[in-house]
């Protein structure tokens, strides 16, 4: 008879029996182990939690009161006989690959991960393992990120020549993750950097975690639009359209994410530029993060799941597709920001109980839900 | 080729339309004649001729890439078009090239005297010399997709500013059939004369709708407000054939049709009156089927357009005639500035004297003395086999493009049915990886039967939200197209419907398309076969 995996797909989430816990489960559970706080990965309503301590306090943000033990990469828990260990993922700040072992049996759990050393969050460290559970957002060939580097240099011009022509800069990404990125990476001799409340109030939670950031301006109801014209604003995607936003006209807005590589994905957002900038691995890295863990199995969870499990097959991986609810909810990706009356909208965003879904970068594509069906 | 996968790069950046135009004056300012040209004509519409088979170049993009078919195939789903596909696909370029536009063009043509392998050693090379921008519009060239987010207007507002021509004579001047390769920007720009080209058409005057709904119509009273007195207007039926300009100059003819193409030989029973004509006329009408006098529904001359070569049964079956509405040229004389009625009266003296009365027709001026009784005779219009009724202005000019104010089209009601979503597919361009293409059923008894396939008419935040539905909602793939719970419910308007053979619900509907969201009707109330079929 064939023994229990130590790890299997339920449908609160991926769980291991022998230990007693989940990891990233999307359901109330005892115990959660949490890769990141990412909306669709850390969700609110378990009774204990284990986490990087980097995420404490975006985590405790973001879900309130929480009975929360965080460790440090590396550091080992046990629990039931079984090892539970963190390493870096590279995709925000705090955020880990689970490895859980038993019997010498390995298996590691991904959550969302990239190659590029972004400056900010402990760069991926591939670990060895028997199974691998990963995440393909973007496990399309045509997802190839460019250095980020270079990526930096064309936002730096773009900012420098709105600057000069008396253009307000409106750079959009994800509240945790791509906004401190963003943030660390700005040519701060052109300007200065303000921010939306949501994006803020993650700063704040990180700051409160030892993270040292640069120096950010929270827009309030008395920022006033001639003050903000020769910086950049950091907004959350659910600001795009909204009256906070246009409040700041004349303006140039350009959005951060690795859908943007697509011309089409561009147009939609009618942003003025797209910057092609992911927290997540693309082709090439997912493809070499899954050949450097010697994995024997490998059960992709989101993204591009079907097609890119194929092809591992194809080219000699043991690859399984996996449904989970990771990738988060494709109707909240772009939706326009709850229609908040005008007048009340600048200091909405330093009401701090408003957080924004986001990651959702692991969605337009049809992402976990894909899977689902 | 840089300077112009540039421009592609700059006008993709932005929304704005003075940034455009900036964008498109610092192209014209910065690249050398013969380029100027070859920009003009692809932005006008003027795609090269496609040189390689796009089947060759996808295996070739293919193999450079190494991946498989089934992948290329998945990829081109994500991204909705081949021209980036193949971009995004190929390895990072090794060599880079100082091409001009005008050199890769040319290469490009040359291409046909070629053995394949030549080819394909030709197109390698390529790849790896450009980047990825550049590699981008160089694979819209090859593979003749080429079609760019920025209006034919824009383009001639930057040439008008920096050549002080204006906008009606260069938009003049680029129509017609001119390659880039004979066409020079010295001939374009010059004066007078010198580079008319006799065949050239006239941009056409497009009317503007007067907006309605089903559910709100505009009322005499409107009309007075917004139109003035109805004496200043002069009425004629929307017909619904096809748009052309005909030319007789120098002893030769020429039919354009709207897209710009020539379609002289298209038409051959209208040759004769048009040989007749005295040289120097150019026509505006519309060209119908008719049989025994009367217009035929359009579906009959639709059988026509699109063949090659036109049997005898063809020409049996739907001849044609023209329904004149306006008189351009006269006696070699450009006329659109005299007034529609000047216009009208030299129209109906060069109708007079033509010998081809059945063949050369003239659109009667419809008798009304006020906007009350007007819209009484709009009523008819479907038993005139009418669209419904054009509306000009007496004293206008007859002016250059789509422009509100003088030329008015005031449509009948547009059929529509509730309709059921059952199948979805992506769309492309803007729309790439979003469901957006849908096909409708109608109920027949217990089951839905689909007789339509729409894609416009949503707006953007519904196609989200259609799209999400899509995703969680899919029973059945077969390859693009998704089985969809049978759930969503549309109204879908229509301009015509005719009996299909080809088709499962027995009809075909001309002009389709979304015209609201039904979230208020649950899928039970949808409309039957049976009310389809009546509207038949």
């Amino acid at each position: 008879m064939a023994k229990k995996p130590l790890l299997e797909f339920t449908d609160k989430g991926i769980y291991c029996a022998r230990g007693s816990f989940y990891i990233d489960p999307w359901s109330p559970v005892d115990d959660a182990v949490i890769t990141h706080a990412h909306s669709d990965h850390a969700r609110a309503g378990s009774k204990r939690y284990l986490a990087h301590r980097d995420s404490e306090q975006v985590l405790r943000y973001r879900l309130g009161e929480i009975q929360l033990q965080t460790v440090g990469y590396g550091e080992k828990v046990m629990k039931n006989g079984v090892e539970i260990s963190l390493y870096p993922a590279g995709h925000v700040i705090g955020s880990a690959q689970i490895r859980v072992c038993y019997q010498d049996e390995v298996w590691v759990v991904s959550g969302d991960y990239k190659m590029e050393n972004d400056g900010i969050s402990t760069p991926f460290e591939p670990v060895p393992c028997h199974h691998f559970i990963s995440e393909c957002t973007f496990g399309m060939p045509v997802y190839k990120w460019k250095p980020q580097v270079e990526t930096f240099n064309e936002i730096n011009s773009w900012w420098r020549h709105n600057a000069a022509n008396e253009l307000a800069t409106v750079i959009v990404g994800y509240s945790l993750g791509k906004a401190q990125r963003i943030l660390q990476n700005l040519d701060l001799s052109i300007g200065k950097v303000y921010t939306h409340g949501v994006i803020e109030n993650t700063n704040e939670a990180l700051r409160r975690n030892g993270i040292v950031l640069n120096e950010t301006h929270r827009i309030t109801v008395d920022t006033t639009k001639e003050e903000v014209r020769k910086g950049i604003i950091i907004a959350p995607p659910s600001a795009v359209g909204s009256p906070w936003m246009r409040r700041f006209n004349p303006y140039d807005f350009g959005y951060c994410s690795g859908w943007m590589s697509i011309r089409g994905a561009k147009r939609r957002r009618a942003a003025d530029r797209g910057f092609v900038l992911s927290d997540h691995a693309d082709w090439d890295g997912l493809i070499s993060a899954i050949d450097a863990t010697g994995c024997e199995k490998v059960y992709l969870t989101h993204g591009y799941t079907a097609s890119f499990t194929r092809y591992l097959n194809e080219i000699g991986f043991d690859a399984h597709e996996v449904h989970t609810l990771y990738g988060g909810d494709e109707l909240e990706e772009e939706a326009p920001p709850k229609s908040s009356p005008e007048g009340r909208t600048l200091n909405d965003s330093s009401i701090g109980t408003e957080v924004d879904n986001d990651d959702k970068e692991a969605s337009p594509s049809g992402g976990g839900l894909e899977g689902a069906i | 080729m840089k300077a112009f996968a540039q421009l592609f790069l700059s006008l993709d950046e932005t929304n704005k339309t003075n940034e455009k135009v900036r964008v498109l004056k610092e192209y014209f300012l910065s690249v050398p004649d013969t380029d100027k040209m070859h920009m003009l004509a692809l932005f006008t519409g003027r795609k090269p001729k496609r040189q390689i088979n796009a089947t060759l170049v996808r295996t070739w993009a293919m193999e450079m890439a190494h991946i498989p078919v089934w992948l290329f195939e998945e990829s081109y789903q994500v991204v909705g078009d081949l021209a980036e596909t193949i971009t995004l696909l190929l390895p990072k370029s090794t060599n880079s090239s100082n091409k001009t536009l005008t050199e890769w063009i040319a290469e490009i043509n040359q291409l046909g005297a070629k053995t394949e392998e030549e080819r394909k050693q030709w197109l390698i090379s390529s790849w790896e010399m450009l980047d990825a921008q550049e590699r981008f519009v160089f694979n819209k060239l090859l593979t003749g997709g080429f079609r760019i987010g920025v209006s034919q207007n824009l383009v001639v507002k930057a040439l008008a500013d920096i050549s002080k021509l204006d906008s009606a004579t260069i938009t003049h001047r680029i129509m017609g059939n001119w390659s880039p390769e004979e066409y020079t920007f010295e001939q374009l720009m010059a004066e007078e004369g010198a580079s008319d080209d006799i065949s050239r058409p006239y941009p056409f005057f497009l009317a503007y709708p007067i907006q309605e709904t089903s559910e709100k119509q505009k009322s005499p009273d409107e009309l007075q407000l917004a139109l003035g007195d109805a004496g200043e207007w002069q009425a004629e039926w929307k017909w619904d054939g096809i748009r052309a300009q005909m030319i007789k100059r120098d002893d030769k003819i020429f039919i354009w049709s709207r897209g710009e193409d020539l379609a002289t030989e298209k038409f051959p029973e209208l040759h004769p009156f048009l040989m007749a004509l005295p040289n120097g006329t150019v026509l505006d009408g519309e060209i119908l089927s008719f049989q025994n006098g009367l217009p035929m529904p359009f579906n009959v001359l639709q059988t026509r357009i699109g063949r090659k070569n036109l049997s005898k049964k063809i020409l049996e079956e739907s001849p044609v005639a023209v329904i004149a509405y306006d008189c351009l040229e006269y006696a070699g004389e450009d006329i659109r500035n005299k007034t529609q009625s000047e216009r009208r009266e030299i129209l109906e003296q060069v109708q007079a004297e033509t010998r081809h009365p059945e063949i050369f027709r003239i659109s009667a001026l419809i008798d009304f003395k006020s906007w009350d009784e007007l819209s009484e005779i709009r009523g008819q219009s479907r038993s005139m086999i009418a669209e419904g009724i054009m509306l000009k202005r007496k004293s206008a000019a007859y002016q250059v493009g789509r422009r509100r104010g003088d030329w008015w089209k005031w449509k009948i009601d547009a059929l529509s049915i509730d309709a059921v979503m059952i199948y979805a597919q992506k769309g492309h361009g803007r729309r790439a990886d979003l469901y957006t293409d849908y096909t409708f059923a109608v109920w027949d008894g217990d089951k839905l039967v689909p007789f339509a396939k729409a894609y416009s008419g949503l707006t953007d935040e519904e196609i989200r939200k259609v799209d999400n539905f899509v995703k969680r909602n899919t029973l059945e793939k077969f390859g693009p197209v998704r089985t969809v719970k049978p759930q969503l419910v549309f109204e879908i308007g229509f301009e015509g419907i005719n009996y299909s053979t080809r088709h499962k619900s027995g009809v075909a509907l001309r002009f389709p398309r979304i015209l609201r969201w039904r979230t208020d009707k649950p899928m039970e109330e949808a409309d039957t076969l049976e009310t389809l079929r009546a509207l038949l």
